[in-house]
Order: structure tokens, then sequence, then C-alpha cells
């Protein structure tokens, strides 16, 4: 099985989808002559042609709104926002269109769009460029949600993206596009809303999503060293969300720690907490643990900006102290 | 039509010309004009009645906009609204039962119930619906002309919008781009001057005449006497032949004046009696029969007659509202999401 850099991975549903599909286009800021600000698009305009890469004017919402309405009429457009801290220059087309059309018009209208956008923090791009909402979004009736961790996930999960017919937040990590995984030859598709378990456990179940997947991955190693056995699960879509694997894990090992980057008032490991002790209270040997950053806006300077990004070390010393083991 | 309507910074108000139109055509613009008033004060009757809830926001007063705009265009066009949209709805040819039923949150409506007076939709004829945030649905015209370029259609897309909507900065992302990559859109600004209850020289540094707007977008813009359903029906036979050849967008102010409040909850403090019975003489309908009647086109008896079937149309409508059934509960979960592709 070869490897591949989720960059490569991207840059390969893409091509997939344009060499596939006629409806597909792609859209979005500096797509096309620059080659995308995180280099996934990288020779596209050449190959496909200024029709079907289209680079925008900054100007976010318009350009949604042109996926939102382009996709009202059968066209399937991949709309690319440069990250997600700009989605929310587009939140009105996100939240109040494309969420509601289909609903609103009693199913004659549906919304075939991918939003693909780039999340997280831990690069020093201070608070304006280093903030997660996707734990918004999937709040949102009418959204999906997709958050992969892995090159594998990327690809899988964006072929199955182009088959559904919703809009989708379809949500990168900027620290994952260098990290490299297996990615098969032949054909497969992952499923939207089918959790992974990342790494079979019985002591303890860390959840996790997106970037925080391989701090929770690193984190069970070294819990490892001491005799404590993690199971990770990778939610992989928070929406919709495979709340059944979380619970037949919890179910298993009576501790869980969920794992997220984003600040923890209102964090959506508050809402699968709540899910968790709905569905399995008479499981837990302890109480839900939730490892978010704290809430205060990213910082530029590297040594208290990392302070706020749930660590492994953090991860290990919360899993020890919650639970006494 | 003289060719120079749309020269850039020209204001230009055509006068009703009845010379070319046959008698029929006459008479179907004075009945879908008067469709549109009679279902509208009966919608405010069932709102009175409690059986209209929410928010009716009536176009009477600017009828001929709708009715001078949207017959023109061909089934394959498109058209988009904002939240004052049962006349762009009715004019666009969607069932009044349907409509009506929908303002009464009625499974029957045309939106299931779901969408309510602001949010109409019929996709079989091409009316991609009411949106009801200010500005929202200029964006989402773009998208449909960016699809129909792609499909390499000629087919346009009119987009309704009202004075308050060019204040909002997705109304200049979309002129912008749509300029830039010339797609077929037709922008017709509904000027009625106000956004709710503020005066547009009180919400727009370059007062209440909004068309030169489209200038610095290089788009061609006119601006013409709203109130005059002639003079909307051949700018906008001028304007989408322009934008069908693939010149790109034009850009359309009528201006005009609602007759009632903002919504029924809007008593009208903002503004005084006088110019509200002021510009109550210039009722677009009255106007357009006293032009075809004084021209011959048609006599009283054409009108009675049309005024009763319009009457029977809305009474049925009204009936049809009232005896259909509510959603069911059920009803509440479908839709949210589409089904895969392929079921």
């Amino acid at each position: 099985m070869a490897e591949m850099l989720l960059r490569d991975a991207m840059a390969k549903a893409l091509r997939e989808a344009l060499d596939e599909d006629d409806r597909s286009f792609l859209m979005g800021e500096d797509i096309g002559a620059y080659g995308g600000a995180y280099a996934v698009t990288k020779g596209f305009l050449e190959k496909y042609g200024e029709e079907r890469v289209r680079d925008t004017p900054i100007s976010e919402s318009v350009f949604v709104g042109a996926g939102i309405g382009s996709a009202m009429i059968g066209m399937r457009p991949i709309v690319e926002v440069m990250t997600i801290n700009f989605t929310l220059v587009a939140m009105d087309q996100i939240i109040n269109h494309a969420a509601k059309l289909s609903y609103m018009s009693n199913g004659q209208l549906q919304v075939p769009l991918i939003i693909r956008t780039v999340t997280g923090g831990g690069a020093q791009l201070a608070a304006t460029h280093s903030q997660s909402f996707e734990n918004w979004y999937a709040s949102v009736p009418g959204l999906r949600v997709v958050v992969p961790a892995t090159p594998y996930d990327a690809l899988g999960m964006f072929r199955s993206c182009r088959k559904d017919n919703n809009p989708i937040i379809f949500a990168e990590h900027a620290l994952l596009y260098r990290v490299k995984g297996e990615v098969p030859e032949e054909y497969y598709e992952v499923p939207l809303g089918k959790a992974r378990i990342a790494k079979p456990g019985t002591d303890v179940t860390l959840v996790a999503y997106s970037g925080m997947v391989r701090v929770a991955e690193e984190a069970a190693a070294k819990l490892e060293e001491d005799n404590i056995s993690s199971e990770v699960i990778d939610l992989r879509c928070l929406s919709p969300l495979d709340l059944d694997t979380v619970i037949e894990s919890v179910k298993k090992t009576n501790r869980v720690a969920i794992v997220e980057e984003t600040w923890k008032t209102g964090g959506f490991s508050g809402t699968i907490a709540s899910d968790i002790q709905e569905a399995a209270f008479d499981y837990l040997d302890g109480p839900i643990i939730r490892i978010n950053g704290p809430d205060v806006p990213a910082p530029y300077a590297r040594n208290i900006e990392q302070l706020m990004i749930p660590s492994s070390n953090w991860i290990v010393e919360s899993v020890k102290y919650n639970f006494g083991l | 039509m003289k060719q120079s309507t749309f020269k850039e910074e020209q204001k230009v108000t055509t006068a009703s010309n009845l010379e070319n139109m046959e008698k029929q055509a006459a008479l179907d613009i004075f009945s879908q004009m008067l469709l549109i008033r009679r279902f509208e004060e009966e919608a405010e009757r069932l709102y009175r009645k409690g059986l209209v809830r929410g928010f009716l926001h009536t176009y009477i007063g600017e009828e001929a906009i709708a009715v001078g705009a949207i017959p023109p265009l061909r089934e394959d066009d498109y058209v988009i609204s904002h939240y004052r949209d049962h006349g762009h709805a009715l004019a666009r040819g969607i069932d009044p039962k349907a409509a009506m039923a929908e303002l009464c949150g009625k499974s029957t409506g045309c939106s299931g119930g779901k969408g309510g007076s602001m949010h109409l939709f019929d996709i079989e004829k091409h009316f991609m619906g009411g949106h009801a945030i200010v500005g929202g649905q200029l964006p989402l015209a773009i998208g449909i002309a960016l699809g129909l370029k792609l499909k390499h259609l000629d087919s346009v897309v009119m987009c309704f919008f009202g004075d308050g909507a060019v204040s909002e900065g997705e109304f200049h992302e979309a002129m912008n781009i749509a300029s830039l990559w010339k797609l077929p859109v037709v922008f017709m600004l509904e000027n009625n001057l106000y956004g709710m209850g503020t005066d547009v020289n009180r919400s727009r540094a370059g007062g209440s005449s909004i068309y030169g707007a489209a200038e610095p977008y290089k788009i061609p813009a006119v601006q013409i006497d709203g109130m005059d359903v002639m003079a909307v029906r051949e700018t906008v036979i001028e304007g989408v032949a322009k934008v069908r050849e693939g010149q790109g967008p034009v850009f359309i102010e009528s201006m005009a004046y609602r007759f009632h409040g903002h919504s029924m909850a809007d008593p009208s403090n903002y503004r005084d009696n006088e110019e509200v019975q002021e510009n109550r003489t210039r009722d677009p309908i009255d106007k357009f029969r006293d032009v075809c009647i004084e021209t011959g086109k048609v006599d009283g008896n054409d009108i009675a007659l049309i005024a009763e079937q319009i009457d029977i149309l809305v009474q049925e409508a009204r009936e049809f509202a009232e005896q259909s059934p509510e959603p069911t509960a059920e009803d509440l979960y479908t839709h949210i999401y589409a089904e895969p592709e392929g079921n």
C-alpha cells in the first residue's frame, strides 16, 4: 500500500471529482493561479482551466452563496474557503441558506455543495487565524460536518461526500497536510457517520477528531507504558455523529475522556458527554472528562500558544488523575 | 424601445404604450396585477382572523413590477426573490391555492407549510424562493447564473431585492462578481423608499436614487417608474435580451411605493399619511386600467368581468387553504437532509 500525504490525498480526491463529474467545479480564493494557500490545488488551473478552477474575489459570502445557487440547479460545486476563520464572513449563506433550503422548500431543493476549509491552530497565526468552528457548524441541522484525521479517511470520506446531496463542511486540519498515511491504490469509500476505532483498548476510551486524533494516539502510547490500555475513537464526522461506536466503547472501558482542540465552553465535547451519560450512565466508573482548549483567544507567542492546545501529556495526566489510574 | 435605455448615467422613464399590444395581452396584465392585489387583501383579512401568522409583508402598490417583469421571461429562466414574495410567486404562475395554503401553514402549501409567507418555493416553475435575510438571495442568484453559464444555457436569472439590500455587503459582492464573470443576471431593484421603517435617505449615503450604484461595477443600469407596468415590461424585455446575448448583467431600478406597512405589525408611524395618500393616486392598477380604457383597448365590461373572475380565484384559494390539512408531526422531521444521489 502506498503512503501519501493528506495534502496529496485531497488533491487526488479533487482530481477525481473534476475528472469524473462534469457538474463539479472548484471555486475559491487563490486556488488557481496561486495553487491554493495550502498547495492542495497546485497545477489544477493548468490542467482543468479557469472555468472549472475558479479564482474568486475575496468575497466569501458571495462565492459560498454562488456555490449554493449553482447546486440549486444541479451543479456539484466544491468551494474552498481558505480557512475556517473566514467562513464566519459567509455564515449567513452557510447557515441561513445552504442549511435551510431543503427543509424550507419541503424537499424541492437540494444543495449538494462541499465547502472545503482549513481548521485548527498551533501555527502561531494568533487569535483570528487559529480557530476551530466545526462544532458550531455541527449544531446546525441541515449541514454535514466531516473532520478527517488521516489521508485514508480524507480521500475515502470525500468520495462519500461527492455522493451526498447535502451541504457539507469538510474541515481539513492545517497541521495534518504533511502527515503521511497509507492510501490503497484500489477504489474505496469511507461512509459518512461511521466512527473509527483508531486503537482498541480496555481501560479508558479517548474520543477525538481531526487534529486531536494523533494527540490522543500519542497519549494512548504513553499510557500503555504504564499498563493503561486506551481505546482511541476517531469520530471522523460530527454530523452525522456515530454515537453508537462511542457508547459501545464506554460500556467496555467504563471510562471516557473527550479531547477537542476548541474552547471548552460550547465545545462539542459537551454534547458528546451529555449523550454518553444519557445512554450509559450506569456503566461509568468516573466522571466524563472533557479535555478542551481553555476559553482564551489564541495567542501568537509559541510558548503560551502551546498551553491552549490539548497535548498528549495533558491527556495522560488528566486520565491518571481523574480515574485514579 | 430605444437602445439608449441602458446607457450609463442616463435616467429614463418610459410612458405606457399600448399601441402594439393585443387586447388579450393587456387584459392579462390587468388580471395578473389584480390577482396580486386581491390575494394580498385576502391574506391581510386572514391574518386579522388569525389564520395567517408570523410576518406578513404585502406587495400592495408594487404589483406593476412583478407583473411587468416576470411574464416576459421564458419558462427556462429563473426567478428569485426576497421576503415580500407573494407578487413574484403569483406572477410566475404559482397556484394561488398553494400560495394561500402556505400562508396558512398547511401541508398543501407550495413549501409544505414549512416556509410560510416569506419562503414560497416552486422549483418546477423555476421560482427559487422567497429569501428572508435581506440581501441573502443575491449570492444565490449569482450561483444560479454561474450554473447556467457552466451548463452553456442561455437562460437568465431575475433577482428581486429592495432598497434595504443595497446597504448589505452581499449586494456589492454580488454586483462585482456578476460583472466580472459576465453572469446572466437581471438585478431587479424594487425601491419603495423604505427599508422597513427607515427612509432610504437616512440609510444610504448616495440618496434615494440607487441605480448609479451599478456604475462602478460597469453594469448597465436604468431607473424607471415601477408603478407603470408597461415601463417595467418594456425595460425588462430589452434588458433580458441584452443579458441573454451573454453581455453580462443589467440593473433595473423600479421606483415604487408600498401602500401598507412593512408588515402587518407596522402602523407606518415613520411616514406621513399625506405621503401615503399622494402615492395612492399613482396606483399602478388604476393607472393601467385607465390607460387601457382611454385608448379604447378595453371597456368597463372587460374590467368588471376580470374583477369577478379574480374574486372567485381568491375565494377558491382561501377556501382551499382553510380546508387543507396541517402538516403532520412526522413532517417536522422530513427534508432536513436530502436523500443520497440515486435514491
